[in-house]
């Protein structure tokens, strides 16, 4: 889409550009050409020479059960994170849609945890759940269950999605709830009048005309689970036990700044970002969908 | 309203109410256990009702830090999230105003290429290039120093596009005014588009706000100076690893006092947040 009418001239906007186009060359193209120019080279051990080595680091981490490993953990976590945070999400949303009294207030204790970062969100969830002072380890423990996240690779893994999806079900319940108020209250109040009742009303009215968002939101929730939780891996697990967290990202981090491996590490950055290119594309094949849709 | 009046009110209300305190729950622990001494977090179990010495734990995260920060205090680390928060919502802000302006109202050679080179790095978040970037950084002698916190950062489209979307609804009537009127571009983008582009502007910084005060792996990365911590990273290292025991109440305060700002964010400027979380993803 373009506008009709616009200015004359080159040189101005030239010179409006440049400063968006200067930060966006030197911190963002020449940084992703240089991870893929280092994936496809090797250091001597001592890091003072590199050779070209061609696919050699693909070849070897798809040869690395540890990163086939860090493969699988991502994919439990980024999809029991996107089930966990849109699950919640819309159900506090259809409830929130219901209420008239307290609806502003629910709404706005709800929306809390978007600002909350990562990162603490993961301490605070490791507060409650730490094996020898966390208040609900304690309850569990009185429960029967035998819990220490901190040797049990399952129990790791289920705290740091509880930890990383209870952040995001704000994200989804806001969506969700803009989502409900775009439906035009005469459809329900017509198939109500032909006698459907509120759950059948739900399942085929409300949930089909949600499809949609809930398409773009389980694309930004996966995106969230690649990226954005490393702050909770790093502060909760560490990776750990025995790598049972070590989602891609951690691995990237680890691999390149704790083991020194750059070509490895910029080899799995370049997987990274085809993963996110995916992504994107099929968001973007999705929003075409939705246009055609309205 | 006959699709409400015939449901009964409590089933939601529970609901909600259930959500409130998942919501809720991890945060009260956190500022009950700021209001204990040690001696009382590592009872088994923790109580859950506040104590009396939130004033000691706050004032000593606020001014001495711990052992672990090296000493940094907390107060420190705020400031320098703040910094670092404002430099990347305002250096976004005011880079992509005057180029998605460039973009939309003129016609120039490679346009279309300028603006894909800028809408591309939508897709790559910082996580995914972060090594190359550090060398880079580091290259440049910006390691431990603001500039180096946030510039990687300001690197993306999110505002770019959203300001093209809206330059492209100012009706062609407005521009037509402009050049009869004798401005030029530059009196136009500054009386006109800037002013109409205000709520925009206020729900975009309100948005790069808080993404910018909860970043965590670049922190991490680029600053080595204690007194350049940020407060969430800070957070993190007073974090034992076994060998010493973890200050909690200290923690609690500080991850209290982390959540504070964005928090104050989101409920001062709640509509303004909204508009610009939904813009921003459209």
């Amino acid at each position: 889409m373009d506008r009709r009418v616009v200015f004359p001239g080159w040189l101005f906007p030239a010179v409006l550009l440049l400063p968006q186009l200067a930060v966006t060359v030197v911190f963002f193209f020449w940084p992703a050409g240089q991870a893929i120019v280092q994936s496809m080279q090797g250091g001597d051990a001592f890091g003072l020479a590199t050779r070209f080595v061609g696919g050699d680091n693909f070849a070897t981490l798809f040869a690395d059960p540890n990163y086939l490993f860090s493969f699988a953990v991502t994919a439990l976590f980024s999809s029991a994170v996107a089930v966990l945070a849109l699950a919640p999400g819309l159900l506090f949303a259809v409830m929130a849609d219901r209420v008239v009294r307290g609806a502003a207030f629910y709404k706005t204790v709800l929306l809390l945890p978007y600002a909350i970062a990562p990162a603490i969100a993961g301490v605070l969830w490791m507060f409650l759940f730490n094996p020898s002072i966390g208040v609900i380890a304690y309850w569990l423990r009185w429960a029967g269950v035998d819990w220490n996240y901190l040797l049990n690779g399952k129990q790791a893994m289920l705290l740091v999605i509880l930890a990383a999806a209870w952040k995001q079900i704000s994200y989804n319940f806001l969506f969700f709830l803009a989502g409900l108020q775009a439906i035009p209250a005469a459809l329900l109040e017509a198939s109500a009048i032909d006698g459907a009742s509120p759950r059948r009303r739900f399942w085929t009215i409300v949930f089909p005309l949600l499809a949609p968002t809930s398409f773009f939101l389980i694309v930004v929730n996966m995106v969230y689970a690649f990226f954005d939780t490393f702050g909770v891996i790093h502060n909760v697990t560490e990776g750990g036990p025995d790598k049972a967290t070590e989602i891609l990202v951690y691995k990237v981090w680890y691999d390149g700044i704790v083991g020194l491996d750059l070509g490895g590490s910029a080899a799995q950055s370049v997987i990274l970002m085809a993963i996110v290119i995916g992504l994107t594309a099929v968001q973007f094949r999705f929003i075409e969908r939705r246009v055609h849709y309205a | 309203m006959i699709v409400t009046a015939r449901q009964s009110a409590w089933v939601p209300h529970a609901i909600l109410i259930a959500g409130l305190l998942v919501v809720l729950f991890p945060v009260y622990v956190a500022v009950v256990a700021s209001t204990h001494d040690l001696a009382a977090i590592l009872e088994a179990p923790m109580t859950l009702v506040p104590g009396g010495d939130i004033v000691r734990n706050f004032t000593e995260a606020m001014t001495a830090g711990t052992a672990k920060t090296s000493g940094v205090s907390v107060a420190r680390m705020m400031f320098n999230s703040l910094v670092m928060a404002l430099v990347i919502a305002g250096g976004k802000i005011a880079i992509s105003l005057p180029s998605a302006y460039a973009v939309v109202f003129f016609r120039f050679p490679l346009r279309k290429l300028c603006f894909w080179a800028i809408f591309v790095t939508l897709m790559l978040p910082v996580e995914v290039r972060i090594i190359p970037t550090y060398q880079i950084v580091s290259d440049m002698g910006l390691i431990d120093r603001y500039a180096g916190l946030s510039l990687p950062l300001v690197a993306s489209a999110t505002a770019t596009l959203l300001f093209r979307q809206f330059f492209l609804t100012i009706p062609d009537e407005l521009v037509e005014a402009a050049k009869i009127d004798g401005a030029g571009p530059l009196r136009f983008f500054i009386d006109t588009v800037v002013p109409l582009s205000r709520t925009n502007i206020a729900a975009l910084f309100v948005i790069l706000f808080i993404y910018g005060w909860n970043q965590y792996l670049w922190p991490l990365l680029v600053t080595n100076t204690p007194s350049m911590t940020t407060i969430i990273i800070g957070m993190r290292q007073m974090i034992g690893n076994g060998d010493t025991q973890t200050e909690w109440q200290i923690v609690m305060a500080t991850a209290l006092l982390a959540i504070l700002p964005p928090v104050a964010v989101v409920l001062l400027m709640q509509r303004w947040f909204v508009k610009g979380l939904v813009d921003t993803e459209k």
